[in-house]
């Protein structure tokens, strides 16, 4: 027990690795959220005239909204005047090359890990990197235009591509969805665009890379992909942001839209500050993800890898409206300390043999809080709909909670839904098999986890895929069940 | 019936009923028990009639469907059923202790109560001579407070029936309550309110009955209590046959101590709307609970199954299995919740809801919930919508079957599932029979 006990303290007692933070001078708007300052964001960007139309549609609709209550989770109420809508890292000029990019700024990156300049040259991956609101890089523009593709900053493509971003934005989640979407909507400041046109396959991973550097405030990225007839594009995510002891609110809108043939994979590594052990600050992560298969075989497929934010609130779901679409949900879930996680999936099955597979797993420590909630709805003509969902659940500690909110609608006969879940602790019979074969119960709990986490990092790009199994042996080191 | 009146809201209507009520027992009206009407009452008034907003309610919206069938005009109704009328809804060749009520109310004169030594009591009657008991246990655990069809049953209760066994008691014939409600020259509703307590080591079967004569609508809201003390078994079936006029809210609130033993058992076979809540607490180490449920439907039934199994102590098993069939523009709901709390260490919950869906004007919407703060635990739960197996089906035709019985006889399988698990045989062998005559009949 008492060993235990140590090594619980010692694994709960684990620094946050990303959370230093660097003195950029920063260019803000004032506190607050106000038309007014909807009118600077908007031409602090340089933005159309429609784009500030739209932005203010959401704003009235978000203030006759009321913040939704039903989630599982509890935190002090959020005051929206006390944020910071607007920040950017000051930059004279807009850099052509990474040459020209604040070396400040690049230490930041590269500090991450993710150094913009020797992914350049070495990796196959293109990034876009995101600090505070502002899109500071994007790398391999050049090759990927070589195919057709769009991969830039949001504010690029409004003003390069407005006919697609006018086209799109919104389609998916409009403005008025939900109470967060509709914030973001009204004071997004920068996010990624990414388009790839008809049959082209992408050749290589497209990233964004998010960091909130400044205080107080808020990060409000809007992400778009669009991927043409029979395109296929795999995209990756990840976040962090520095230890502060205030809460800080990030809301933010990803919409993807497949059309025929087409296949987007979107994969998530999200590991926000997410406070102190006893529950001091930490991110707020409250985000609206949707992606529509709105032609016949489209396929799309969100993975993720949640460790960090003080409470997360995140539902990535698909609307499978073609024929023959897929959409389907890999998630492992990790709370530990105080943090709060509720989190799962929608699949909305429209069109006729449409399947969807959902995979979650919860791993709960410390005094956290982990939540599935997910829907399956079958609609009236969805013939042959299939779904298959599995959501486990391991608790680690007897302070810890998991709960599971599975919601099956059905509305057709042919159609055949699956639910299973489980709640239990890592065997004891299993650690002793492992502990008299030799290896130590330290090693054998990383073990037992990364093969009952295998099937969704098995979702994940390789490069992912490196970074999610070292999250979780960190986050998971030492906690004996 | 005249504008005025339509315009009141049902709320009101009920309030109404209340303060009939307390001209009526004017005696009483100082009595603890009055107290807890009264605080019902109140609650009543705050929580209102359920509607979609309410999550609890939100694919059973009860409020808009009773506004537009009943009027709640009237309080009392008097029934002209005569004997051979209600002896037909009997439980054929099974020997019990029988209780009858008609529109909520208790009837003696075709009550009969065989076993010896057991106090089975006028819910009424009971207030005034076992005021211990009912102060102890009560509306101790329906909570009141929190659902607006137990309050407004709390604070309307007078009716109903009390059944007391003994510590070390154990009743061999079941105890089976009727409850018929005879709408056949106007509306009616009833809300009848059951405590049952088994003192310690005993044991007893309950069994539920609901029916309706008549063509006219009728409403029930009935709550029964269920105190299981150590080391008891008790075994508990509801029975709803109904019209398709009858609408019916229950709730059956189980109280568990130590080492009791529980199985709660929901037939609902037809009806216009029904809502069953099964709630239930295991206070103890080492009981043993099980929460069984076959619904058939067909038409426009709307069924709604909500179940909570609160697990307080460590050490306790529970099971749950329900099973339905959806035909036509029939509706079905499944809410099932499993807590297990931090002190309830070493806890096994299963839970599984299965549906078969055979027309696709039916919907079936479940959401099988899983609460669990113990860490040293095991608990799953399943859920599945489909059809028929063709395989199955293309078997029995290949062994020259033909498909319609095929079917019946692979729904009937399904449907057995369930039933299999009663342990007395005419109980069994009635349900059995009500079971393939419904399936042969309307699937």
């Amino acid at each position: 027990m008492s060993k235990d006990n140590e090594i619980l303290e010692q694994f709960t007692s684990k620094e946050y690795e990303h959370g230093w933070n660097i003195d950029l001078e920063a260019d803000q708007a004032p506190k607050g959220l106000s038309e007014e300052i909807i009118h600077f964001i908007s031409a602090k960007k340089e933005e159309p005239q429609w784009l500030l139309d739209w932005r203010l549609k959401a704003y009235r609709a978000w203030t006759k909204m009321e913040e939704p209550d039903w989630a599982n989770v509890k935190f002090p109420k959020i005051n929206y005047q006390d944020i910071i809508y607007y920040s950017a890292p000051k930059q004279k000029v807009k850099p052509k090359s990474l040459d020209e990019i604040d070396p400040e700024l690049l230490d930041t990156f590269k500090k991450l890990g993710i150094s913009l300049e020797e992914q350049k040259r070495l990796t196959g991956v293109a990034v876009d990197a995101v600090l505070d609101s502002v899109s500071v890089a994007t790398t391999f523009k050049d090759k990927l235009g070589e195919l057709g593709i769009i991969f830039c900053s949001f504010s690029e493509a409004v003003k390069e591509h407005p006919e697609l971003v006018k086209k799109y934005l919104g389609s998916v989640v409009p403005q008025g969805d939900n109470y967060f979407s509709a914030l973001n909507s009204a004071v997004f400041t920068d996010g990624s665009f990414c388009y790839i046109p008809k049959g082209v396959r992408c050749p290589m991973e497209l990233s964004t890379y998010f960091r909130i550097n400044a205080a107080n405030t808020g990060q409000f990225e809007r992400t778009l992909i669009v991927a043409e007839e029979g395109s296929y594009v795999s995209y990756l995510e990840g976040c962090t942001a520095p230890q502060r002891d205030e809460n800080q609110l990030h809301a933010a809108v990803v919409e993807i839209y497949v059309q025929k043939d087409a296949e987007v994979k979107y994969s998530t590594v999200q590991n926000w500050y997410p406070g102190d052990k006893n529950g001091k600050g930490g991110i707020y992560n409250f985000v609206t993800k949707r992606g529509i298969c709105a032609g016949d075989n489209a396929k799309l497929s969100w993975t993720q890898v949640e460790t960090g934010s003080s409470v997360t609130w995140k539902y990535p779901s698909c609307i499978l409206k073609g024929d023959n679409s897929t959409g389907e949900f890999y998630s492992v879930a990790v709370t530990n300390n105080m943090q709060q996680a509720d989190t799962g999936t929608k699949m909305i099955h429209i069109g006729k043999n449409t399947k969807s597979r959902i995979v979650s797993k919860g791993v709960s420590a410390g005094k956290s809080q982990n939540s599935y909630r997910g829907q399956v709805k079958v609609m009236k003509r969805a013939e042959g709909a299939r779904n298959f969902s599995q959501c486990d659940s391991l608790l680690m500690g007897d302070q810890c909670g998991a709960h599971t909110f599975p919601y099956i609608d059905v509305e057709n006969k042919s159609a055949q839904v699956e639910h299973e879940a489980t709640t239990s602790k890592i065997g004891e019979d299993q650690i002793f098999y492992c502990t008299q074969r030799g290896i130590d119960e330290e090693s054998a709990i990383a073990l037992i986890v990364n093969g009952y986490c295998k099937e969704v990092l098995n979702q994940l790009p390789m490069e992912f895929a490196v970074e999610a199994q070292k999250l979780l042996a960190l986050t998971l080191e030492g906690s004996v069940g | 019936m005249s504008e005025i009146l339509k315009e009141t809201s049902l709320e009101d209507k009920f309030i109404t009923h209340f303060n009939e009520l307390e001209s009526r027992i004017n005696g009483e009206s100082k009595s603890a028990f009055h107290d807890i009407r009264k605080e019902a009452l109140e609650s009543f008034k705050t929580l209102g009639l359920p509607d979609k907003r309410n999550e609890e309610y939100k694919y059973t919206p009860v409020q808009r469907v009773l506004k537009k069938n009943f009027d709640f005009g009237v309080v009392g109704e008097q029934a002209t059923l005569s004997a051979d009328e209600i002896r037909d809804n009997y439980i054929p060749g099974l020997k019990t202790n029988t209780l009858v009520f008609i529109n909520g109310v208790f009837s003696e004169k075709h009550s009969e109560i065989i076993s010896k030594d057991i106090i089975i009591k006028d819910f009424n009657l009971a207030l005034k001579e076992n005021k211990e008991d009912i102060e102890t246990y009560l509306a101790k655990y329906a909570d009141y407070k929190e659902d607006a069809f137990v309050a407004l049953n709390t604070a309307l209760a007078e009716n109903g029936s009390f059944i007391k066994l003994e510590n070390n008691k154990v009743i061999e014939e079941p105890i089976a309550l009727y409850f018929i409600n005879d709408a056949k020259s106007k509306e009616v509703h009833s809300q009848p309110r059951n405590l049952f307590i088994a003192g310690k080591s005993s044991q007893a079967s309950f069994i539920e009955v609901f029916k309706t004569t008549g063509e006219q609508a009728s409403f029930t809201n009935v709550v029964t209590e269920v105190v299981v003390n150590e080391n008891a078994h008790i075994d508990y079936f509801k029975i709803q046959n109904n019209e398709n006029t009858s609408y019916h809210v229950g709730t059956t609130h189980v109280w568990q101590d130590r080492s009791s033993y529980f199985a709660g058992y929901t037939f609902t076979l037809s009806g216009a709307l029904v809502r069953n809540n099964l709630n239930i607490i295991i206070d103890g180490e080492g009981c043993e609970s099980h929460m069984f449920g076959l619904y058939l439907l067909n038409g426009s039934t709307h069924v709604d199954n909500h179940t909570a199994v609160d697990h307080r102590k460590p050490n306790s098993f529970s099971n749950e299995l329900y099973k339905g069939i959806l035909e036509d523009q029939s509706h079905g709901v499944f809410n099932g919740k499993v807590y297990v709390r931090q002190i309830a260490q070493k806890t096994n919950a299963f839970q599984s809801n299965k549906n078969i869906l055979l027309s696709n004007e039916a919907i079936i919407n479940t959401k099988p919930q899983l609460e669990i703060w113990a860490d040293d635990v095991k608990c799953s739960h399943g859920c599945t919508t489909g059809q028929l197996d063709e395989e199955a089906l293309f078997y029995l035709q290949s062994r020259g079957v033909g498909k319609e019985r095929a079917r019946v006889l692979l729904l009937y399988a399904y449907a057995a599932e369930i039933l299999e698990n009663i342990k007395l045989d005419p109980l069994k062998d009635y349900l059995e029979g009500l079971v393939s005559e419904r399936l042969h009949k309307n699937f």
